[in-house]
């Protein structure tokens, strides 16, 4: 019996989505095959890491979370430099975490007036992202969109209850919409459906499926992104054919198994270690699923996330 | 592919003479087709329709057990790509590598190490597997003691890890009645190695150098009757390591290509020095078809992340996993601390015990067995609803716990509130957050 590899039949193509402006935008999608399955097709664009900036100091991160960024946690600006200029960040995701009306509730204008000033600072690629309030969200994100005119962002979580303002929005001041499913396909695809009718163009487009990390239903959307790009890429889906952005980080390191310390509980290591780890193995798990962007937070999870990627992309 | 309920029949005698305890031979047939009847059950098949039809029916890839008793590991026996196509099956073991290079301490630490490393989750005991014991310095007697003090030390399962026939049987005369997976055959010393698996009966792996080498060292071995195979392509950079997985398995599934369809052995621990590297890498081979896992050592910090990861790679995406139902102490609460429900789908129980362990106040969680359904979905399904909340608060004792009796009951279950009151006289029902990320706030607020 002879060998032969065999390969799977491939009849769509994920569309390309070109993120940013200038010198550093960033294109992402075009994959012709399964994640990193080389052999089969192509993978144009490798997978990019979008570095996290909260808009306020955050307040629940464990010490090795916070350790990377001491001293730009109050300053927004100064964080996404610090990214962009020590840790080497392609991207920069700014979380609007202020405005959340269950926390500090901070108002659109002043939330849209921190995503300008960090939108003038860098000249990487920026994602925006709120709270998942619609009303709040509506509120800020179109604040937002208008204010950075010109500076081609991507805004999130674009949802089906807030999608045709923010969408509309998006559209008028030509930024890229990431819509917000929650881990179900047909959802995924019906809100594709609707920001299209809305006329969000194709090349402006990315799918949030709702991820989380290990340890809290990962299974979950690990299989509903495996779902999408076997719809996308096997079954002529034209409307899942976009690429993924996973918010990775923010469920991570929100768990208590990244806070509990070695004292506490010695059979679970090192706890910076642990952190990074299950960020990075999160990571890694979501990436072999289809995603496209990972948003993710430490430098260390980012070194070895971005290796991986080199490694499984290498001639 | 399997044959159909025809093609058995064609091999079958055709007597229709009951035997088997269906009415005619075509009947039987299509019970076998369904995988609902064993082909034993017919006392006058042949010898040569026997091997066709059993060669047919194997799995496309064959499940192999390593070891004995109840740490005994099984795997391969997978079906699909996609883990939503239906399950994967049998999780890929962990092994522990242990050198007979390395002084009595270490190796005394190592073994400390795989007995400690146990976590329980959702009621599941996550622990590794194996220890892989190699030989690095040649010497046959020193490997045969290491396999002997592992074997006394530990209850794992093992590995045998030499390319020396010599170095293999020894290790073998102080183990081979624990089963061990003996690594490996290769093209050098397949017929000394086979010889000693099939005196031995035990599983063994062989290491090749790329895929079609690796067929026709499996093909020997099956021609040699010996058939419990685990396979290494023997590459080891990240994207070659990868692409083999995903050949293997779908040469295994879509091909039926039966020199491939073993369970795989891979190497993280010979593809980097760094072990927060080795640990991404086996993260990659947990997701993407790996059989076995061989790290370099185990920390908790890593293992623990790897063990879940594979707990929630290989859960049955049919069958959400569930909690017990029952009462939740969460900070040392007392009699006056807050009371909450929730359901018992794990997902929910892990949110609302984090969110509450953050909240630093002592509470009840009471978890209520609703068949692993998530709250919106247990309500919908009637499962989370008044009469069905009601008769459990009531025996779970938690009345005998606390002096008060106000019942903090999930946001998406508000329309239950008047039922609750009705079916639980003299207490009172409070509506809760919605969502898990508020309930450190509302419980900061709660006064009894």
């Amino acid at each position: 019996m002879a060998f032969e590899v065999p390969k799977t039949a491939y009849s769509g193509k994920i569309k390309e989505v070109k993120l940013g402006k200038g010198d550093k935008a960033v294109t992402i999608g075009g994959e012709s095959s399964y994640p990193f399955y080389l052999f089969e097709g192509e993978m144009p664009h490798p997978p990019r890491i979008a570095m996290e900036v909260f808009d306020t100091p955050p307040e629940d991160w464990p010490e090795a979370a916070l350790e990377p960024f001491a001293g730009v946690t109050d300053d927004p600006v100064a964080w996404a430099k610090k990214c962009i200029d020590d840790y080497g960040a392609e991207m920069i995701c700014l979380q609007l975490v202020s405005t959340d009306p269950n926390g500090l509730d901070r108002s659109a204008d002043e939330a849209a007036a921190v995503v300008v000033k960090v939108a003038e600072a860098i000249d990487v690629p920026l994602i925006v992202w709120g709270t998942a309030n619609h009303e709040k969200d509506t509120e800020v994100l179109r604040k937002v969109c208008e204010l950075c005119e010109g500076k081609s962002l991507v805004v999130a979580p674009v949802e089906e209850g807030d999608h045709k303002r923010i969408g509309a929005a998006a559209l008028a001041y030509h930024h890229t919409v990431a819509a917000s499913t929650p881990i179900d396909i047909n959802l995924a695809k019906q809100l594709n459906i609707l920001l299209g009718n809305l006329g969000v163009p194709d090349d402006s487009l990315v799918m949030d499926p709702t991820v989380s990390g290990i340890g809290y239903g990962i299974e979950y959307c690990y299989s509903v992104m495996e779902r999408d790009r076997m719809a996308a890429l096997t079954q002529q889906d034209d409307k899942l054919q976009y690429p993924v952005i996973c918010n990775v980080a923010k469920e991570v390191w929100k768990v208590k198994e990244v806070k509990v310390s070695e004292a506490e509980d010695p059979k679970m290591g090192d706890p910076r270690k642990r952190g990074i780890l299950l960020e990075a193995l999160s990571s890694m798990s979501l990436l072999l699923a289809g995603g496209d962007v990972l948003i993710m937070r430490h430098p260390e999870a980012i070194k070895l996330v971005r290796e991986m990627i080199a490694e499984l992309t290498a001639k | 592919m399997a044959l159909t309920g025809i093609e058995i029949f064609k091999l079958l005698p055709k007597t229709n003479c009951k035997e088997c305890g269906d009415p005619t031979c075509l009947a039987f047939a299509m019970k076998l087709a369904a995988g609902k009847a064993e082909l034993t059950l017919c006392p006058y098949i042949s010898d040569e329709a026997k091997e066709k039809l059993s060669e047919a029916s194997a799995p496309p890839i064959r499940p192999i057990t390593i070891g004995v008793g109840e740490r005994k590991l099984k795997v391969g026996g997978e079906t699909v790509m996609f883990r939503h196509e239906k399950r994967f099956e049998n999780p890929p073991g962990f092994a522990l590598l242990i050198g007979d290079t390395m002084d009595d301490a270490e190796v005394g630490r190592r073994l400390e190490r795989f007995k400690q490393l146990e976590y329980e989750r959702v009621g599941l005991l996550l622990r590794p597997d194996l220890v892989a014991v190699k030989s690095e310095s040649g010497d046959a007697g020193k490997f045969a003691s290491l396999v002997e003090k592992v074997r006394q030390n530990s209850d794992a399962s093992l590995i045998l890890m030499s390319d020396q026939p010599d170095v293999l049987a020894a290790g073998l005369k102080v183990s081979a009645e624990a089963k061990p997976l003996v690594y490996a055959a290769t093209k050098d010393n397949l017929d000394a190695v086979s010889a000693l698996v099939k005196e031995n009966s035990c599983p063994v792996a062989v290491k090749a150098s790329g895929l079609e080498e690796l067929s026709k060292l499996t093909t020997k071995l099956t021609e040699a009757g010996i058939n419990d195979i685990a396979i290494d392509s023997g590459s080891r950079t990240v994207r070659q390591a990868f692409e083999d997985q995903v050949i293997i398995r779908s040469a295994a599934l879509a091909k039926k290509f039966r020199p491939l369809g073993f369970p795989t052995i891979t190497f993280p621990c010979e593809m980097t020095d760094d072990p927060m590297k080795e640990a991404i890498i086996a993260s990659m081979f947990v997701a993407k078809y790996g059989g076995i896992i061989v790290l370099s050592d185990f920390r908790g910090e890593s293992l623990f992340p790897l063990l879940v990861q594979r707990m929630n790679i290989y859960t049955d995406p049919q069958r959400p996993l569930a909690t017990t139902e029952g009462i939740y102490e969460i900070n040392n609460p007392n009699e006056s601390s807050p009371v909450l429900l929730t359901t018992n789908f794990s997902l929910t129980y892990f949110i609302v015990s984090g969110e509450i362990e953050n909240s630093k106040v002592p509470a009840y969680l009471l978890v209520k067995d609703t068949e692993g359904l998530s709250v919106m979905t247990a309500w919908a399904a009637g499962k989370f609803v008044a009469d069905a909340i009601g008769p459990f608060v009531k025996k779970c004792g938690i009345a005998e716990k606390v002096k008060h009796q106000k019942l903090i009951i999930p946001g998406y279950a508000a329309a239950e509130s008047g039922g609750l009151e009705e079916e639980l006289p003299g207490w009172e029902i409070l509506v809760g957050p919605r969502e898990g990320a508020h309930i450190p706030a509302y419980l900061k607020s709660w006064k009894a």
